[in-house]
């Protein structure tokens, strides 16, 4: 079932002087439910603009955007929109409302009205779900950034969203922050079942995604499995990302003659140059 | 820096700060008014007895709030001061060229000191054992029915709350930006007054831009968590008033009854 569909997206940035900045050009793409996204580009590329169409934070110059069939443009939808499509964003000190854990998470459902008792229920489940149930009573200034991004996640999840998009969430982050994240977000996919949006220049995150769609200069030029996007020779040249660790050293090898099987995580490159052996 | 408890609060459990912060509120400004209509030295003497009996149960060491009390301490000297000279009323005690002195002034300036120390112990009480987001709860909650002529209550309760929650991310941005300046041989404590105020310039501008892409990310940040979605927003803690609410309002209430009686029945008689 498709949960989302841009038909020929594009942005323009209004700037003081000379033409407006084309930021995204007509981008068309549709995500299935359940779905694990990756939306990977460099710096600049639009990824960011594009993911802020998707939940009507800002609405397309041209083109159109459908949440579960309804026009982002509908101001009279704006709210179901935004309670189903949940967007956590690079800066978790930018995010926090309240200075207590457990009042943050209440802070959506609250907006939304929710009855006391499911709310109540609804933090517990938030936070169980990015496993920070200890940290309830705490404040989060005094945490990691990865806890703070996770605290983040749950104050998204409180309001229930079916869509989850991670604008560069991880991006600010240490690489154990990142790994936490990453972790949180794929067993939010895989166990609560929801349709997780990922943007991110590392390509190591990319690796358990159902889809990677990469971004370059405001268009997406490439889209597939990870094992397909990461195989093309453009990647890495023409559209600046980097390859997961384990992919690079494969690449290098197989560069200098060895017989090398495409390979995605580091276990996968264990076993492929354990054969060799 | 990185720690929510800026401010005054003192963290303690005790009788003071489990109050309900409405009632702290109200109580506090009960207070408030009631000093103002103290006449006697009397009536001092019983809030001052009431101060104490605050402190004694907000386990809040007696030294924090004489501390608050030293940042007036300018303007009860120059207050008394004033007074002092400018009393006109009542018996000569002591003329020498311009000065005169009377005893009507010295009494009435003593009584404008005791006022005002006591007043700035008793404020500061409420904010030592109450948390700024404990006092923006409770004014959010007695502000409700301002909600009938529209007044957006829950819009400058969240505004206060927010700036409160602030304050140490950009006291540790502004530690950055000093650091990064400092990494250039900027000087921030060489000079004069003036010379360190405008050595600070290259730390507030950024500072201020700063806060103004923060405060934008904010924005969306409330945007993506559905802020104005329904008015009939609901809240996850209640406030609850119990049995100390009780016991502290019918022990303010008779203080203040005594003050009242001091100075409208007894006219200063003790």
């Amino acid at each position: 079932m498709e949960v989302l569909r841009l038909e020929n997206v594009s942005f323009d940035y209004r700037q003081i002087e000379g033409e407006p900045l084309h930021a995204v050009k007509e981008v068309s793409l549709s995500v299935r439910k359940g779905e694990f996204l990756v939306l990977a580009g460099a710096n600049g590329s639009g990824k960011s603009t594009l993911a802020k169409m998707m939940n009507g934070l800002i609405l397309p110059t041209r083109g159109k955007v459908y949440v579960y069939g309804t026009d982002t443009a509908d101001k009279t939808k704006t709210f179901d929109i935004r309670r189903r499509v949940g967007m956590v964003f690079q800066n978790p000190d930018n995010q926090m409302i309240a200075t207590i854990v457990e009042d943050d998470i209440a802070f959506g459902p609250e907006n939304l009205g929710v009855p006391r008792e499911e709310i109540i229920r609804r933090v517990d489940w938030a936070l169980k779900a990015v496993g920070m149930e200890a940290r309830r009573k705490d404040t989060p200034f005094k945490m990691s950034g990865g806890q703070k991004q996770r605290i983040a996640i749950a104050g998204i999840l409180a309001i229930r969203p079916d869509i989850l998009i991670l604008d560069e969430a991880t991006s600010m982050l240490d690489p154990k922050g990142r790994r936490e994240v990453t972790e949180v977000i794929t067993r939010l996919n895989k166990e609560e079942g929801i349709t997780v949006i990922h943007i991110t220049h590392h390509m190591d995150e990319a690796v358990g995604a159902d889809r990677i769609a990469v971004m370059h200069e405001g268009r997406i030029v490439m889209q597939g499995t990870p094992a397909e996007v990461f195989a093309s020779p453009l990647l890495t040249t023409e559209y600046r990302l980097a390859l997961p660790v384990a992919s690079e050293i494969a690449a290098g090898l197989k560069k200098e003659g060895f017989d090398m099987p495409e390979v995605l995580t580091p276990a996968q490159l264990t076993e492929a140059i354990c054969r060799l052996l | 820096m990185k720690n929510i408890s800026f401010g005054q609060y003192y963290p303690a459990d005790s009788f003071v700060h489990n109050l309900d912060p409405r009632v702290k509120i109200l109580l506090m400004t009960a207070f408030i008014i009631s000093i103002f209509f103290i006449k006697s030295f009397f009536g001092y003497v019983i809030i001052a007895a009431f101060i104490l009996l605050c402190v004694i149960f907000s386990k809040v060491p007696f030294g924090s709030v004489l501390r608050s009390v030293k940042g007036i301490l300018f303007l009860v000297l120059f207050t008394m001061i004033l007074n002092l000279f400018f009393v006109r009323e009542g018996n000569v005690i002591l003329d020498w060229k311009i000065i005169k002195i009377t005893d009507y002034g010295v009494l009435f300036t003593a009584k404008m000191a005791l006022r005002l120390v006591l007043l700035v112990m008793g404020t500061s009480l409420l904010t030592l054992t109450t948390t700024p987001m404990s006092l923006t709860d409770g004014l959010e909650s007695l502000m409700k029915p301002l909600k009938l002529i529209r007044f957006p209550v829950h819009d400058v309760a969240l505004i206060m709350s927010m700036a409160l929650r602030l304050i140490p991310s950009l006291m540790d941005e502004a530690q950055k930006i000093m650091n990064a300046q400092k990494a250039r041989a900027a000087s921030f404590d060489s000079g004069n007054v003036f010379q360190r105020a405008k050595a600070m310039l290259p730390v507030l501008i950024p500072l201020f831009i700063s806060s103004f892409r923060r405060a934008d990310e904010l924005a969306l940040a409330l945007d993506a968590r559905c802020y104005n979605a329904t008015p009939n927003r609901t809240k996850m803690k209640k406030l609850k008033a119990g049995w100390r609410d009780v016991v502290a309002t019918f022990v303010t209430a008779g203080f203040i009854t005594v003050i009242m009686l001091d100075t409208f029945l007894w006219m200063g008689v003790f």
